[in-house]
This record gives structure tokens, C-alpha cells and sequence, in this order.
């Protein structure tokens, strides 16, 4: 069970919390590859920003949209996503780009993530007898395997597992130089945001540390909605609180609240 | 991750076998006009057939809802994302192998549960592949190599969980390790577009998607249109022809035929539709799933019948 030891009511929501901390992770002049939600949401926060020339790549084959108020895309693959872009690709040359290294920082998402990173999108349970079947990588597997990626999850005990029941999308594989070993030369996981904490993987090891705390956030909070034990950083930080600036770009974008929640 | 079963090895079409397949075809400019039920009448019992358009965007829904009507068997279906025909495949129970990258309706919609269904009690061979792979595997395809070299999928789980084992090189040229990827040459590519002429030369708008290296791939392609419009047309914008009317073997004009999906410049998805039908499905699992056939797939007299049904014979889609 998520407990926090702040009291009072926070005044965003999780979506909005992790959109923020998403849109600080990117900068003027970077090109990133996103999917819709949270990924979408920080990037154009950020655009709105501090990162006007922020360009967004969509794995439908989307250079550079700028997507509408109350249009937000349900897909990465539909025309909303189109929206005011530069140019329109098929999805292998799009993912293309991440393969020849045009993209700055991908993000994705995921059910299960362990401490070396690895993301799970495919399986609950093993896969030759699943428990529950999950919608996939999409484009997820690609992003992780050929970009600087950040992570974005949810911070629950049952997502944050020693280990994943399946790879989708590789983090540092069993962590060490064991992802460049198993062929991914470039990319690896630079962060991941959660609704509590941010962590970073660092070499040698290449296992989650925590860096930074949300507001109200403490280090047990952290350890209480963990299935392992992750290392803390020795300077450890805390994230400022979204301003009302970001709040209010995020809700006019999305005035139904049908992605940033109630 | 070892798997507990035996992977067979990767087996892609031998390239003369392709190459005379091809030649079997007539690739003259010739009218291919014909009926929807005439041309889902090419695909054959165990077929491969490879869908175009992504997710809810330009899916050749009438082409696929036709097939279902059809009936067929032990058929190997793929598309590089999977959205509401596939669960109609799966319900309809034409298929023997999936292969996407992602299967689902719509991020908004959940989990599929038809998809739940078959792959938890083992009734589908179900392959999921990375989206990048599947758009190098069609490429390979179209450009007569039986593999394609890419740098994903590896230090994953996603290999150990196919049914046939893919191998891996090290390049002779940079000594990187990279990952082979066989060909899909699909038996039938379904395409829809926004135009095309009786020959077969189209045109689409919006997102391309993978549709040029699917029809460059396929064995036989069967283009479903918003319109046929008169070759004239195509060859006064010829800048805007995608697919060379020598990969298409059949021309079906059928107006809103992505619905309830969206065809950019037509209509938005039929979010009324989709809805409903995640809504059924939820609520009753397979069993739903089952009921929207009986109604909505193999009940209406034709597609016309069927978006009147829906109600997407009056509206453009989009937000009520």
C-alpha cells in the first residue's frame, strides 16, 4: 500500500506531478521521441517553457508536432499526432533515426521495472504461461535499445521488482556491462520518475539509485512501495513542487482532465 | 530467460521460389476493379496476410471485416501495432500466428480481453516483435533480401519467447553484434487509401505507416478506396502516387472503409463505436466479444449494411 508522510492534500495530481518532472528533463534544442500520456504531456509543458525548439518524434512517424489544446492524441500512430508537424514518415524510418542517434532522449513506460532498469510491457508471469498478457513493446524495446532513455512508472511495490518477469525493454540487462555485452553498444537508461522519487543507474554496477525525493516525500516512502531495496544517493536531493505555471499549461491542455485525472 | 520449449530455426522464402511466384502474376496495366466479397475471396486458408495502416489510423477495416465474414482457417496475420480487427481475427477464430508489436485497441481502452483470452490459454501462436523490427522485416521483404540487420531486440526477452530462433551476427565490416531479422514476404498485403485508379496506382495521405513496403512485399495486394478516381488524375500528380499499380492485384471501392478507425482527410476514428465495443467487452470478456460477430460482423447483408448499423454512414467521427 502507497503511503506518503505528507498530510495535506497535495495540489496536483500523480499525472501531473510526473508530467512536470518529466518536462524538466528535457531542454531547449533536444530532440526526443515520446509516447502520447505523460512523455506528450512533459514535452509540451517544456515547449511552453523553457524549451521552445523542443522537437518531439512519435514512433507513428511524427517529426515535430504541436499538439492542440483539448485534442490530445489517445495514440501515437493517429493523425491528432500529426498535428502542425514538420514532416510525416512511415514508423521504420522514424525509428530509424534512433537507430543512426537524431534522438537526444527517449521516454517509455512500463508494468514492471527492476533495479537494473529493465522494463516489462509484455507478460505477468511467465510468457509460456502467462497470467496476464499485456498490450507489448509497441515501440518501446527500439527506444531503450538505441537511445538515452528515462523511464516514467508509477511508483507501486508491485511495478518496482527485483526482477522482471520479461524483458520488453532492456535497462541495464543483469547490470554491469552486461547491456553492451548482450550488442546494445549506445542509449541506456539515464533516469526514472515516479511520483516519489527520481533515480539514476551509474556505472559499475548500473542498479537504480535514488538521487532525488518529491516534495513530502520521504526515504521510507520510497523503500515502503519497493518489492527490493535500491541504493540512495550520498547527496540526496529534492524535487521542487510543480508551479502553478506548469499546472496551469498542463490543465488547459488537457481541460477534460481525461489524461492528467481529477 | 530460457525458454522450457524447443525453438525451431527461422525459415524465410527461398528467393527464386519468391521471384517465381511473381512472375506467375499479371503485372500488366490492367482494371482490377471488383467486389469486396470477390477480392477477400483471393485470401486462402493458411495465407499470410499483413494489414496496413497503424493502430486505429487507415485500417483497411471493410477488407479485414469481409475476410472474417469468410470464414477462413489457420491464417498468420501481422501488422506493426494491432488495434479492434484484431480482435475480430481472434474471435473469428481465422488465426493460427499473431505478429505485432502491440495489441490493443487504443492506449485509452485497457487491455484487450480477446487478446487475454487466446494468448492465457495458449489458443494463439502469439509473436510479439518490436515495432522498428516489424518495419525492417516488410522492408526486407520489399527489397528481395531474406534478412535485415538492426540493433534491437537484443539483451531482451523477446527473442526466447518466439517460436523460431533468431540469430545474431557479428559484422564482418565494424565487428558490432547485430541482430538478423528474417524477411516477411506476406501471401496478402490489405491496404486502404484515400484514391486510386482501376489499375491499381494509389495515393495516400497522412501518416504513410508501413503500407509502401508491405505492398512491395506481398505476394498479392488488395487496395480498398476511399474512391477510384481516373488514371489521369494520378498521372497529372504522379509526386503523389505511393503504390506502383504492379504490386496490386485488386481495387475495391469501398467509402469509409477504415471505419470505425480514422482516414486522414475522411473522417476521425468512430470514437462512439470503439467505445461501445470496449465497453461490451469489458463487461462480458470473449463472450462479448462473441456477441459483437454474431451482430455486427456476421449479421449485416454487407459493409454498407454494417456502417449503417453503426451509424457511421451519417457522421464524419471524431468527439460526439
Amino acid at each position: 500500500m502507497k503511503t506518503r508522510s505528507q498530510t495535506k492534500t497535495p495540489a496536483y495530481t500523480t499525472t501531473e506531478l510526473l508530467s512536470v518532472m518529466c518536462a524538466r528533463a528535457m531542454s531547449d534544442g533536444q530532440i526526443i521521441f515520446a509516447g502520447v500520456g505523460v512523455p506528450l504531456l512533459g514535452a509540451t509543458v517544456a515547449q511552453q517553457m523553457h524549451a521552445p525548439s523542443l522537437t518531439i518524434l512519435f514512433e507513428g512517424g511524427i517529426i515535430g508536432p504541436f499538439i492542440r489544446p483539448g485534442r490530445l492524441p489517445s495514440s501515437t500512430n493517429e493523425m491528432r499526432t500529426a498535428e502542425k508537424a514538420n514532416m510525416l514518415l512511415s514508423p521504420t524510418d522514424v525509428l530509424s533515426l534512433l537507430q543512426r542517434g537524431y534522438v537526444d532522449i527517449g521516454f517509455i513506460g512500463g508494468a514492471q521495472i527492476d533495479k537494473f532498469a529493465n522494463v516489462n510491457s509484455s507478460y505477468i508471469g511467465p510468457y509460456h504461461a502467462p497470467k496476464i498478457r499485456l498490450p507489448g513493446t509497441g515501440g518501446g524495446n527500439d527506444i531503450a535499445s538505441l537511445s538515452d532513455t528515462i523511464i516514467i512508472m508509477p511508483h507501486t511495490r508491485q511495478r518496482f521488482v527485483e526482477k522482471v518477469d520479461f524483458i520488453t525493454s532492456p535497462g541495464y540487462c543483469d547490470g554491469g556491462t552486461s547491456r553492451a555485452d548482450s550488442g546494445l553498444i549506445a542509449g541506456g537508461v539515464k533516469s526514472v520518475i515516479t511520483d516519489l522519487c527520481t533515480f539514476e543507474c551509474n556505472a559499475p554496477g548500473n542498479v537504480l539509485s535514488v538521487t532525488a525525493l518529491n516534495p513530502g516525500v520521504s526515504r521510507q516512502d520510497v523503500l515502503d512501495n519497493m518489492g527490493f531495496e535500491p541504493e540512495f544517493s550520498d547527496d540526496l536531493a529534492e524535487n521542487a513542487p510543480p508551479t502553478e505555471e506548469e499546472l496551469g499549461i498542463l490543465r488547459r491542455l488537457d481541460p477534460d482532465k481525461i489524461y492528467i485525472g481529477k | 530467460m530460457l525458454s522450457d520449449r524447443t525453438q525451431t530455426e527461422t525459415r524465410v522464402p527461398r528467393y527464386l521460389e519468391l521471384r517465381d511466384r511473381l512472375a506467375q502474376r499479371n503485372r500488366g496495366l490492367r482494371d482490377k476493379v471488383m467486389s469486396l466479397p470477390e477480392a477477400m475471396a483471393l485470401v486462402n486458408d493458411g495465407d499470410h496476410v499483413a494489414i496496413g495502416g497503424n493502430t486505429f489510423s487507415r485500417t483497411p477495416f471493410a477488407a479485414c471485416w469481409e475476410l472474417i465474414r469468410q470464414k477462413p482457417k489457420h491464417l498468420t496475420i501481422s501488422r506493426s501495432i494491432t488495434s479492434t480487427e484484431g480482435d475480430l481475427f481472434l474471435a473469428g477464430g481465422c488465426v493460427d500466428k499473431y505478429m505485432t508489436s502491440w495489441f490493443g485497441q487504443g492506449i485509452v481502452w485497457g487491455l484487450s480481453r480477446v487478446l487475454r483470452h487466446h494468448v492465457e490459454n495458449n489458443l494463439v501462436n502469439y509473436e510479439e516483435w518490436s515495432h522498428m523490427s516489424l518495419g525492417m522485416m516488410y522492408r526486407a521483404g520489399a527489397m528481395g533480401l531474406p534478412f535485415m540487420p538492426t540493433r534491437v531486440m537484443m539483451g531482451s526477452s523477446i527473442p526466447d519467447a518466439l517460436q523460431s530462433r533468431l540469430e545474431t551476427m557479428t559484422c564482418p565490416y565494424s565487428g558490432d553484434k547485430v541482430m538478423l531479422l528474417p524477411a516477411i514476404n506476406p501471401n496478402v498485403a490489405l491496404i486502404h487509401v484515400q484514391r486510386c485508379d482501376r489499375f491499381g496506382n494509389a495515393q495516400y495521405d497522412g501518416l504513410p505507416f508501413m503500407d509502401n513496403d508491405l505492398a512491395m512485399a506481398a505476394d498479392k495486394v488488395i487496395l480498398t478506396t476511399e474512391e477510384i478516381i481516373d488514371n489521369d488524375e494520378i498521372r497529372s500528380a504522379s509526386e503523389h502516387t505511393r503504390i506502383p499499380f504492379m504490386t496490386v492485384d485488386a481495387v475495391v471501392e469501398v467509402p469509409r472503409g477504415a471505419a470505425p478507425h480514422e482516414c486522414a482527410g475522411h473522417y476521425e476514428p468512430f470514437y462512439s463505436v470503439m467505445d461501445a465495443y470496449a465497453a461490451k467487452t469489458r463487461a462480458e470478456g470473449i463472450e462479448g466479444a462473441a456477441a459483437f460477430m454474431e451482430q455486427a460482423v456476421y449479421g449485416p447483408d454487407d459493409w454498407n449494411d454494417f456502417l449503417h448499423m453503426m451509424k457511421m454512414d451519417t457522421s464524419n467521427g471524431g468527439n460526439a
